[in-house]
């Protein structure tokens, strides 16, 4: 008989293997796949769990913007947020199974599961500790970000809008704030009921407040628009500053019976003027018929060279691309010239026209994670990388001497006065730009308030964008240069004067 | 000069020492990992474990002195890992298994002990071929009885005498492997006897497939009456293991494979509980999570339970394989998997295979047919049934309830094995035991008759 319990024991042999093949299968091969499937409640819980990493700003990380703290309860930690409103459109919030913003795209390096923190997890196993997440330091000036939510929250409780600020020659993101604006820390409570209630509450109010303003909404950037025509009809006509450009008080679209006129009822001339004087006073008859001769190509073409139709933003989610859309008749291209019409732009793309022309036509990719650093010793294991983006140079640097010109013309003598600092020499442009909208009761959604500038011109540490969606003032008090213009200034002296 | 085996009894109690240290050690580790300190009774817990360890090992000492050193150690760690494991399971869902399971293991340690002091010889148990026969097929048929028999998720295995409940199925896999042996040692040449040859294979004869047919109906009728899918391939396994060992030919394994698919495909088609089973297997994910009927959360949630203990584990007591429904008895395999990884997985598995190997090991020394067979048809089982049920949970094959013999918990499971061990240890004590010494000593007598020649 024993012939066939040798056979039998190769088929128990068998059995006994193809288990532990099987176990090898879904403890090592698979167990990645698994651990990532979504209704993994094990995972989920256990990263929730665990002690994440903090994001901090400014030198040395020593702002703390999110944090996780003991939190005494099944779940270990409580994620902090001790400047909440002023960073909540960076930071996102954290909570059970579910992440926005920064929290989310970071999610993995946070929660230290990231191949970065490899390392830090095996010395974490070796020791027996629990592991801990990694921590990121932004790009954000602390200085720059209060000053750009001060300055926007002082136009009221009602304000819509945001303020954008790049380092131009690294495309840093020194200040992004959205308002109105929320607090995460009442998100990321582990009463998960009251989470949810103001989740819902938020989700419901007209004024979006989850919405980040600064890379999430697309709207007719108006006259600002005017210095990505400026450079067209620089580079692609060979205009100069002192050329002159068609202007006076009204002009008629091209097939069309519309006219249109200008904000300012003095500035314009009455036939011809040089540029940089149509650039000061923000003359529409000037920059219509120069958009129109550019013609509707070269129009997409700069637009898209600077950044319009493409998405660049990898830090945060859901970035909007902004549009200059194909084949335009003369007089959508003549609207599209002062930034109306079927032209839209986020604030965070007009902030990089502007800083592409402070540094000579270079556009760089935007990028608000300057490093990522390990666990506890805070050592850092990368940093962001500063690239520019893909269609850049925009234009070339003679270009961008000429409309820097005209841009510091436009804040010693013309529309952007308000945001002179004195001692340095600032570049800006104002805007205010037709919505185009009705509200339900049939009035017209009041103007757009826009203000793009950078300092000092001849040296830019910083361009900023400014963008007031709504505020409770009467529609003739809404300015481009009156309510952008101050707080334009702030955000860039406060980026000034921590540059020493 | 015949190669003569060794005792090997201080290398079994040295086994044993480490065996202890398996299963209170890791006793301690759950009380550390759970609640960061080593649990307060662990010198009663120990103590009590330890006892019954040593009266196993003395037992084995003193009658049956030769048996394998390896299977008493094995058993051992098995148990108390088990144990360990539904403490640590005890403590999450605030149940109180793991106590109730010391009480089965000295039950069972008990049984051992009995078993291998009253049987002094494994050949005794031929005697009771049928009386074993009849005692599995009524044991059986008592679930189905009304009054005691109970349905427990599902399966209609269970019988409750006021307030003990049990299982009649475990300890009628013993009682079958005896009948099984005792049959086929008598009838092995009849069934061997004749054949037709076809297509190079030794088929047997049509009046010699009774048996086979009968088993095999047996165990259909267990599915369809009890719906208990994992006792039916048990047995029927079983029962064809130990007929192609008892015939030596190969034919049977053709015919009761060719049976096994034949009554599987029925099956499938007319009984909906195997439908389930099979639909639940192919496409458990259907069956998983909010909105869908929520079936396979327990295969679902072993898979990330073991998936997320990964390589090697996260740690007794740190992971969460509350998480499985019923961890502490069908799926205590998804448990020590996602607490102590693939490593723990593994090493499971090769104490299992151990077991089976030092089953077949004795069966292949035994000088005995009927001890052969026993040893045959108990390592197979345990080799199935272990198969069957972390085949099962692991999802290689799909699920069907049986328990993981020494680590579920379980009563009948576990005093059943206790005595499937005592068995085993009593064919290799036999086998390994020198031979008595038969020659006759002929120099006396000669002496003696020459003295007599000479006064």
């Amino acid at each position: 008989m024993n012939k066939p319990i040798r056979t039998v024991s190769i088929f128990c042999l068998l059995l006994f293997l193809a288990l532990a093949v099987n176990a090898t299968y879904l403890q090592y091969y698979h167990a990645n796949a698994l651990n990532d499937r979504v209704g993994n409640g094990r995972v989920a819980t256990a990263t929730f769990s665990r002690e994440r990493g903090s994001i901090r700003v400014g030198p040395n990380g020593g702002t703390v913007i999110a944090e996780s703290v003991p939190s005494h309860d099944q779940y270990n930690f409580q994620r902090r947020y001790p400047l909440p409103y002023m960073y909540a459109p960076l930071t996102g919030w954290y909570t059970f199974g579910n992440q926005t913003a920064l929290e989310r795209t970071q999610n993995n390096f946070l929660s230290g599961e990231d191949d970065r923190l490899f390392v830090n997890r095996l010395v974490d196993l070796v020791n027996g500790n629990a592991t801990k997440g990694g921590n990121i330091l932004l790009t954000i000036n602390p200085a720059a970000q209060r000053e750009a939510f001060d300055g926007l929250a002082a136009l009221g409780p009602d304000v819509q809008g945001a303020v954008v600020a790049l380092q131009p020659d690294t495309g840093k993101i020194l200040a992004m704030v959205s308002l109105p604006s929320y607090d995460p820390n009442k998100l990321a409570t582990h009463n998960f009921k009251q989470a949810n209630a103001y989740a819902t509450r938020l989700a419901k109010m007209p004024s979006q407040p989850l919405l980040n303003r600064a890379t999430q909404t697309t709207l007719a950037p108006g006259s600002t628009f005017k210095i990505l025509t400026g450079s067209a009809a620089v580079q692609d006509l060979g205009l100069n500053g002192s050329s002159l450009v068609p202007a006076g008080p009204s002009y008629r679209l091209p097939q069309s019976t519309n006219v249109v006129h200008n904000d300012v009822l003095s500035g314009c001339g009455v036939t011809k003027i040089p540029l940089t004087q149509a650039m000061q006073w923000s003359c529409n008859t000037t920059f219509a018929p120069l958009a129109v001769e550019v013609g509707a190509n070269g129009m997409h073409r700069m637009a898209t060279d600077f950044g319009f139709n493409q998405s660049y933003l990898e830090d945060l989610p859901g970035q909007a691309v902004s549009r200059y859309p194909t084949g335009l008749d003369d007089a959508q291209t003549a609207l599209s010239g002062f930034g109306q019409g079927s032209v839209t732009a986020t604030p965070l793309q007009m902030a990089m026209v502007t800083a592409g022309i402070a540094n000579n036509g270079k556009v760089m990719r935007p990028y608000v994670i300057d490093s990522w650093q390990s666990p506890t010793s805070l050592e850092t294991l990368d940093s962001g990388s500063q690239q520019e983006i893909p269609t850049s140079p925009a234009i070339s640097p003679s270009t961008a001497e000429q409309l820097t010109r005209m841009m510091v013309a436009t804040v010693q003598g013309g529309t952007a006065t308000p945001a002179a600092i004195p001692g340095v020499q600032v570049a800006g442009k104002t805007g205010t730009a037709q919505s185009g909208l009705k509200n339900p009761d049939g009035t017209e959604v009041p103007p757009y308030a826009w203000f793009v500038g950078f300092a000092p011109a001849n040296n830019p540490q910083v361009a900023v964008c400014v963008m007031i969606q709504h505020v409770n003032q009467p529609t003739d008090e809404i300015h481009g240069g009156t309510l952008g213009g101050p707080i334009a200034k702030r955000v860039m002296e406060a980026v000034l004067n921590s540059h020493g | 000069m015949q190669f003569v085996h060794r005792r090997r009894r201080g290398a079994e109690l040295f086994l044993l020492v480490l065996a202890l240290v398996v299963g209170v050690g890791a006793y301690a580790a759950v009380g550390l990992g759970v609640k960061g300190r080593v649990p307060a009774d662990i010198v009663s817990y120990g103590g009590w474990l330890a006892a019954l360890i040593v009266a196993a090992h003395i037992t084995v000492r003193l009658v049956a002195p030769y048996a394998d050193p390896v299977l008493l150690p094995i058993v051992a760690a098995l148990n108390g890992l088990g144990l360990a494991m539904i403490h640590r399971l005890d403590l999450a869902l605030d149940t109180h298994y793991a106590r109730q399971q010391l009480v089965w293991m000295t039950v069972g340690v008990g049984l051992f002990v009995v078993t291998l002091v009253l049987l002094r010889d494994h050949r005794t148990l031929q005697r009771f071929t049928y009386t074993c026969g009849l005692a599995a097929i009524v044991l059986l048929l008592l679930p189905m009885m009304p009054g005691i028999g109970r349905t427990i998720n599902g399966a209609r295995i269970w019988i409750h005498l006021g307030p003990m409940s049990f299982q009649p199925g475990e300890i009628a896999k013993v009682l079958l492997v005896i009948t099984f042996a005792g049959y086929l040692v008598l009838h092995r040449d009849a069934l061997a006897l004749a054949g037709r040859r076809v297509a190079m294979i030794d088929l047997p004869r049509g009046r010699d497939l009774g048996p086979i047919l009968l088993m095999w109906l047996v165990s259909l009728g267990i599915l369809v009456f009890q719906h208990d899918l994992g006792s039916s391939v048990l047995f029927f396994g079983l029962f064809l293991i130990m007929l192609y060992v008892a015939t030596e030919r190969a034919g049977w394994l053709v015919v009761g494979g060719g049976l096994f698919l034949i009554g599987s495909y029925v099956t499938y088609l007319f009984i909906p509980h195997v439908q389930e089973r099979f639909q639940l297997w192919s496409n458990v994910w259907a069956h998983y999570g909010p909105g869908t009927d929520d079936l396979g959360r327990q295969s679902v949630e072993t898979m990330f339970g073991m998936a997320y203990g990964g390589l090697i584990g996260r740690g007794l007591g740190q992971g969460s394989p509350w998480r499985i429904p019923f961890a502490q008895s069908d799926f205590i395999f998804g448990a020590i998997g996602e607490e102590l990884g693939l490593t723990g997985s593994i090493a499971v598995i090769l104490l299992y295979g151990l077991i089976v190997e030092r089953a077949l090991r004795a069966a292949l020394i035994s000088r005995d047919d009927f001890g052969k067979l026993v040893a045959t048809g108990l390592g197979a089982a345990i080799a199935l049934q272990v198969f069957v049920v972390v085949g099962g949970v692991t999802h290689l094959i799909p699920l069907t309830g049986l328990t993981t013999p020494f680590l579920s918990y379980g009563g009948s499971s576990l005093v059943a094995n206790w005595v499937i061990i005592a068995i085993l240890l009593r064919i290799s004590d036999a086998a390994r035991r020198p031979p008595p010494d038969l020659s006759v000593p002929e120099d006396t007598d000669m002496e003696s008759t020459q003295v007599v020649k000479l006064s």
